[in-house]
């Protein structure tokens, strides 16, 4: 298998160049990309990615996988190879620090902004806050967002505003605490959102419903967050 | 040393996952000016990968449960040698651990109460006389070290945590009394080595199961603290006690959460038959960790494996139901799809006994004070080291872990760790500087690597090492084929020294950080080594075909590996807890 690698390292090269290596995949055994990743290491050492479970829970390994981002541990060779050829890239829209490895940054600045910690204003009980299980149903599909950044650095509105858009995946944990009925913040999130850009940027493309590794979807939180935005101005 | 910045602080904080953030979080919070130093991004920490949920008794499931009962089942649990105080302090002090994690926005799964759902787990049970199955696990669906690692993280955010992001921490900087005052580390990113200085060093760098082949640990998991504690000259506890976890998926490794056989999955071998109602015919599928992984070994070595080389078992859910599965398992569906092509609503996964936990490391205290030996055999507390979470033994999990009781243990002594170093730090905690040649000494082995200009690659002696812990010091141990495998350590020991880093430039350098880490590997592998060959008996997780008999009368006792010397000796094991009677040594049996 033909393997297109992009690589870059400021120490040594003036400009970004994608690197081709043959790469032999043992019989009958359906490799993870990740797998791959490390048979060019165990060759060339410095071949630079991040990594840490190789299960798909910590987010470490988003890539651009012959042109979508995944993670690369659980983006099986079968789904994603086309013409026994695999082009590598790191996520789109972030600075390279080298080869497939990107500075975040930005995206934590955005995840940071909508202050993606639990707020409540009463003391705490003895023991833990009760909530209802129809209640806490609510943070499904909101709370297993792994931070990996494959939605927002698949967004178009993000690659233009990336300063100012809060972008599908911090907005998706925007809505996870406007959700939680242990929080008591709702009216302070919603203002803090109330601009042209945190929220109204998205333009419903959905590629960041398309290339999320956890099946989350972060347009149909964008959408509540828009309704509750509208509610609070009428 | 001239051009070596100096970063300073009253403590730090090694690792950035659950025990690391739990002890950051502490520290910040009291306002000791801390740095929690973590080499990954810390929601990309092991943590992460906990599924089945946090043990406590914090009574929903059943009104009336008690910690105590959840202290009779961790020592029970431990083959007795887990030390009693540090238990009864981790049960009774959980609850208020486990509920400040729900203030904090951990969203635990829920009963129709509204309080927080407990599912069973191994190991437990309402006491010493009652031995029905407890649930006592608290969930969030079954991806709780995911939901507890964010909450901890976002919790540091509004707390306002220093985090010095993918630095690696390589070496203990030592004065000459022999106290820690900090660690060398690399900026990742620029490769800039630092001396990052402090009163208080925590290490809270987790388990080390990457020293095996077959692990369900994380790529990061090299036992970093174990490594520079061992390098500074600090002892090892209880390094032969690693927890082979029954369920990993057949090839991949990857970990299935005990919560299955929790919520009523079982295993069965070739025959289809519910082997485990032979091996624990009260708790079956729910007995210890190790007394199930040891069935499921001698199920295969019997013959009655599955598979054409009938190498492992089956667990099987299909029973369950889509719907109870969805809801209460989702994150094992899209596991076993992803990576044994199995999909558990159908069809049983494929496990196999996997190495899962260090129940041993660096010896400490309640207050996570790290504890060595003096030349005639007392503990003495080493000044400015501290440790928590897996890194640490204080013990709780003793021979062998009760599952859901490693997420208890890091926010307990995480948090129990930051108080010790607050009320320290209050007391008036100073240290002699480090000198420069003190500092040389923490840079000696960075320096050999960054001057290296020949020899072997890291990857090789990596494969190496673990293929020789995988078939020497795996789930059954012999006496023999261990020191085989101590000979073969002391030969990859010798390539070691010849390891040659290709690739010299500074930024996120992985290829270093790679080699690094193998020597923490290797550190902690002949800790184990040593420490399994030595222990002439069998408990908890050490099982050995040439001493198949638990002796309470020589072993009833912690293993201390000396790295200076190489040797082992013994420590007694705590018997006093403060506010109950010590439970006494009975045969275990499930």
């Amino acid at each position: 298998m033909l393997v297109s690698i992009y690589r870059y390292n400021s120490e040594k090269d003036n400009v970004p160049y994608m690197e081709d290596v043959n790469v032999d995949i043992p019989e009958g055994k359906d490799l993870m990309v990740l797998d791959v990743l490390h048979l060019l290491k165990a060759e060339d050492s410095s071949v630079t990615y991040r990594r840490s479970c190789r299960e798909g829970v910590c987010g470490s390994d988003g890539l651009n996988m012959n042109g979508k981002n995944g993670l690369a541990c659980i983006t099986p060779l079968s789904e994603v190879v086309k013409k026994d050829k695999l082009v590598l890239r790191p996520l789109p829209g972030l600075p390279v620090i080298r080869d497939l490895v990107v500075d975040m940054s930005m995206f934590y600045k955005q995840y940071e902004k909508i202050k993606p910690f639990l707020v409540n204003d009463t003391p705490p009980p003895a023991i833990e806050r009760l909530q209802s299980p129809e209640e806490r149903e609510k943070l499904d599909g909101l709370y297993e967002c792994i931070l990996c950044a494959c939605c927002s650095t698949a967004c178009p509105s993000f690659w233009w505003n990336p300063d100012k858009f809060i972008g599908p995946s911090g907005l998706l944990q925007a809505y996870r605490f406007l959700a939680d009925s242990r929080d008591t913040s709702t009216a302070e999130r919603l203002a803090d959102l109330d601009d042209p850009f945190s929220v109204f940027r998205c333009r419903g493309i959905m590629n960041c419903v398309s290339v999320c590794p956890k099946g989350l979807n972060p347009t149909k939180a964008i959408g509540h967050i828009r309704g509750m935005l509208m509610q609070r101005s009428t | 040393m001239g051009s070596l910045r100096t970063l300073n602080y009253d403590a730090i904080v090694i690792g950035g996952g659950g025990a690391g953030m739990r002890a950051a979080l502490q520290l910040t919070e009291s306002g000791v000016k801390t740095a929690c130093i973590t080499k990954v991004f810390p929601t990309r920490s092991h943590t992460v990968s906990a599924q089945g949920g946090i043990t406590c008794a914090i009574a929903s499931a059943d009104p009336n449960d008690d910690w105590r009962w959840h202290m009779y089942d961790t020592v029970k649990g431990s083959d007795y040698i887990g030390d009693q105080d540090a238990i009864e302090y981790m049960c009774s002090v959980g609850p208020q651990a486990v509920f400040e994690l729900d203030h904090m926005g951990l969203p635990f799964s829920r009963t129709e109460e509204g309080r927080i759902y407990q599912r069973p787990f191994g190991g437990q049970s309402k006491g010493p006389d009652d031995p029905t199955q407890a649930a006592r696990t608290c969930a969030a669906a079954d991806r709780t070290g995911h939901a507890l690692l964010h909450a901890l993280y976002q919790g540091n955010m509004k707390g306002g945590t220093t985090f010095l992001n993918e630095w690696y921490a390589v070496d203990l900087v030592k004065n000459q009394k022999g106290s820690v005052v900090g660690v060398i580390a690399i900026c990742i990113e620029t490769g800039e080595t630092v001396y990052v200085k402090a009163k208080a060093t925590v290490m809270a760098t987790g388990g080390a199961g990457r020293i095996y082949q077959s692990t369900t640990n994380a790529l990061i998991n090299t036992g970093d603290g174990m490594g520079m504690a061992l390098r500074a000259g600090f002892p090892g506890q209880d390094m032969e006690m690693w927890q082979f976890h029954p369920t990993g998926i057949y090839g991949a490794g990857t970990l299935v959460t005990e919560g299955c056989r929790g919520e009523g999955g079982y295993l069965i071998n070739s025959e289809g038959e519910r082997f485990m109602e032979r091996y624990a015919p009260n708790s079956k599928d729910l007995a210890g960790r190790d007394v199930v992984a040891r069935s499921m070994v001698l199920e295969i070595l019997e013959g009655r494996g599955c598979g054409p080389d009938k190498d492992h078992v089956m667990l099987k859910l299909d029973h369950l139901g889509e719907e109870t599965l969805n809801a209460k398992l989702p994150g094992i569906l899209e596991l076993s799809r992803t990576f044994a092509h199995a999909d558990p609503v159908k069809v049983p996964i494929p496990v196999v006994p996997t190495c899962h936990y260090m129940m041993g490391g660096i010896p400490t205290n309640v207050g996570g004070e790290a504890i060595t030996r003096t030349a005639d055999g007392q503990d003495q507390i080493v000044e400015g080291l501290y440790a928590c979470g897996e890194a640490a033994c204080v013990s709780v999990h003793g021979a062998n872990r009760l599952g859901g009781n490693s997420l208890l243990d890091l926010v307990v002594f995480g948090r129990a760790a930051g108080l010790q170093i607050e009320k320290t730090i209050r007391d008036g905690l100073t240290h002699d500087d480090a000198s420069d040649s003190d500092i040389e000494t923490a840079l000696g082995r960075l320096n050999r690597l960054n001057s290296s200009t020949s020899g072997e690659k890291s990857v090789e002696v990596k494969d190496e090492l673990q293929k020789t812990m995988q078939l020497y010091f795996g789930v059954f141990r012999e006496g023999e084929s261990m020191q085989k495998g101590l000979k073969m350590l002391d030969e990859i020991g010798e390539r070691l020294k010849n390891i040659h880093l290709e690739d010299k430039s500074l930024a996120f350098n992985t290829a270093r950080i790679e080699a690094l880490e193998l020597d923490n590997l290797y550190e902690t592998a002949v800790a184990t080594a040593v420490s399994a060959e030595g222990r002439r008996e069998s408990r908890g997780a050490h099982a050995r075909n040439d001493f198949t008999e638990r002796d309470d009368e020589n072993w009833l006792k912690h293993s201390i590996y000396d790295p200076t010397t190489k040797e082992l000796s013994k420590r007694d094991v705590n018997f006093s807890p403060k506010t109950v009677e010590a439970f006494p040594p009975k045969v275990r049996s499930y």
